[in-house]
């Protein structure tokens, strides 16, 4: 290559550059600051002491693998972005990051932020941040995403790791506290999804994506709803009741869950013809209601511990 | 003069941007090395610590 190339004019090329801004979205920013709030509050429940500054610095290897995923997920998905509406405008189907550069800086974030993990807090963290990784890109994106509809539940497992995460950089280790944070994000994942699925269009039939909706009908995603709602109720009973829950977290639960079931159990029963009459005001409320619930929950979590010796049980 | 190629001006801001995030990166690790080595976490105390523990009994004794 000689210095020729660099002046062959290339306007499209040059137009749609890539900014940083691209790489930005690259690590979908949206589900990092999901694993930021519950790492973090896994970190400050955890029943041990951490510098703030290891802690603060924990919590951005946890976002970097976060992004690390984002950036694999997106370069595998390409081609599905490129046919849905909601997606097209992403860096790589708009034309402005090239798919190998997504492939290179997500492989390269996720060695990064595995590695510092494990040199600032321990290698039990690193691990299981490195099993997030692996989970989220090759389980569920390349393998299960377009083989299964349970492809929501499964996807939301890779979601559900970054609280327990954070306890392990504090504590080195993954106790049952640690996993009822996991499964409180992993039962709240589907019926979350589900309700945003109901009321909001998406094209998921036309990149041949088996989502529930359109593999086992809306009345069906409708019933699962219910009885994955129901289990959430238990976990999150379960996390009120554990090491690192209390009276307070107990009663923040009991109204929690008793809203979530009250509006799944109304989602269950009605039709799409109710939903389209009323401008799907049940599965707007239950959605809106599960992003107040999950922050919340892990809200009080926090709360218990800073209450010391008023908190937990 | 020295005149900037078109394609540096063009990536001006990309680049500052890596710079702005190496930079964050040297002070990350600063910060990490300045902490663990206060808190003793990189250091096993084998050759820096007394560890009464590893001497043997009879030279505890004497």
């Amino acid at each position: 290559m000689t210095d020729a190339s660099l002046h062959i004019p290339a306007p499209a090329a040059i137009a749609d550059e890539a900014s940083l801004r691209d790489y930005w979205q690259l690590l979908k920013p949206r589900l990092m600051s999901l694993s930021v709030f519950t790492a973090l509050v896994g970190l400050l429940v955890a029943p041990a002491g951490v510098h703030p500054f290891l802690g603060a610095t924990s919590i951005l290897w946890i976002a970097l693998g976060a992004g690390a995923s984002g950036a694999l997920n997106m370069w595998f998905d390409a081609d599905i972005d490129r046919v849905m509406k909601r997606t097209r405008k992403r860096p790589i189907p708009s034309g402005r990051v090239a798919p190998s550069d997504a492939l290179a800086l997500g492989l390269f974030l996720a060695v990064l932020s595995t590695v510092m993990l494990g040199l600032t807090a321990n290698w039990v963290a690193a691990f299981w941040l490195a099993f997030t990784i692996f989970f989220y890109t090759v389980i569920y994106s390349m393998w299960l995403k377009r083989t299964t509809s349970w492809n929501t539940v499964i996807g939301g497992l890779a979601g559900a790791f970054p609280p327990m995460i954070g306890y392990a950089a504090v504590t080195g280790g993954t106790p049952v506290e640690a996993w009822l944070m996991v499964g409180l994000i992993f039962m709240w994942t589907p019926p979350h999804f589900w309700a945003l699925a109901l009321f909001v269009k998406m094209d998921y039939h036309t990149a041949r994506i088996p989502m529930l909706t359109v593999t086992h009908g809306r009345d069906e995603t409708r019933r699962q709803a219910w009885f994955w709602s129901i289990g959430l109720a238990l976990v999150s009973l379960g996390t009120a009741v554990s090491g690192i829950g209390g009276p307070l977290t107990l009663l923040v639960a009991v109204i929690l869950n008793a809203v979530f079931l009250k509006g799944a159990w109304d989602m269950w029963h009605r039709t799409d013809a109710d939903s389209e009459a009323d401008g799907h005001a049940v599965e707007k409320g239950l959605f809106k209601w599960s992003l107040v619930y999950l922050f919340a929950h892990f809200a009080v979590f926090v709360v218990e511990v800073a209450l010391g010796p008023w908190g937990g049980w | 003069m020295h005149q900037d190629h078109e394609m540096h001006i063009r990536r001006r801001g990309r680049n500052f941007g890596l710079l702005a995030v190496l930079l964050g990166f040297i002070v990350i690790i600063f910060g990490v090395t300045v902490v663990k080595i206060r808190t003793g976490g990189f250091s096993e105390g084998f050759d820096h610590v007394a560890r009464p523990a590893l001497v043997p009994i009879e030279e505890a004794d004497q």
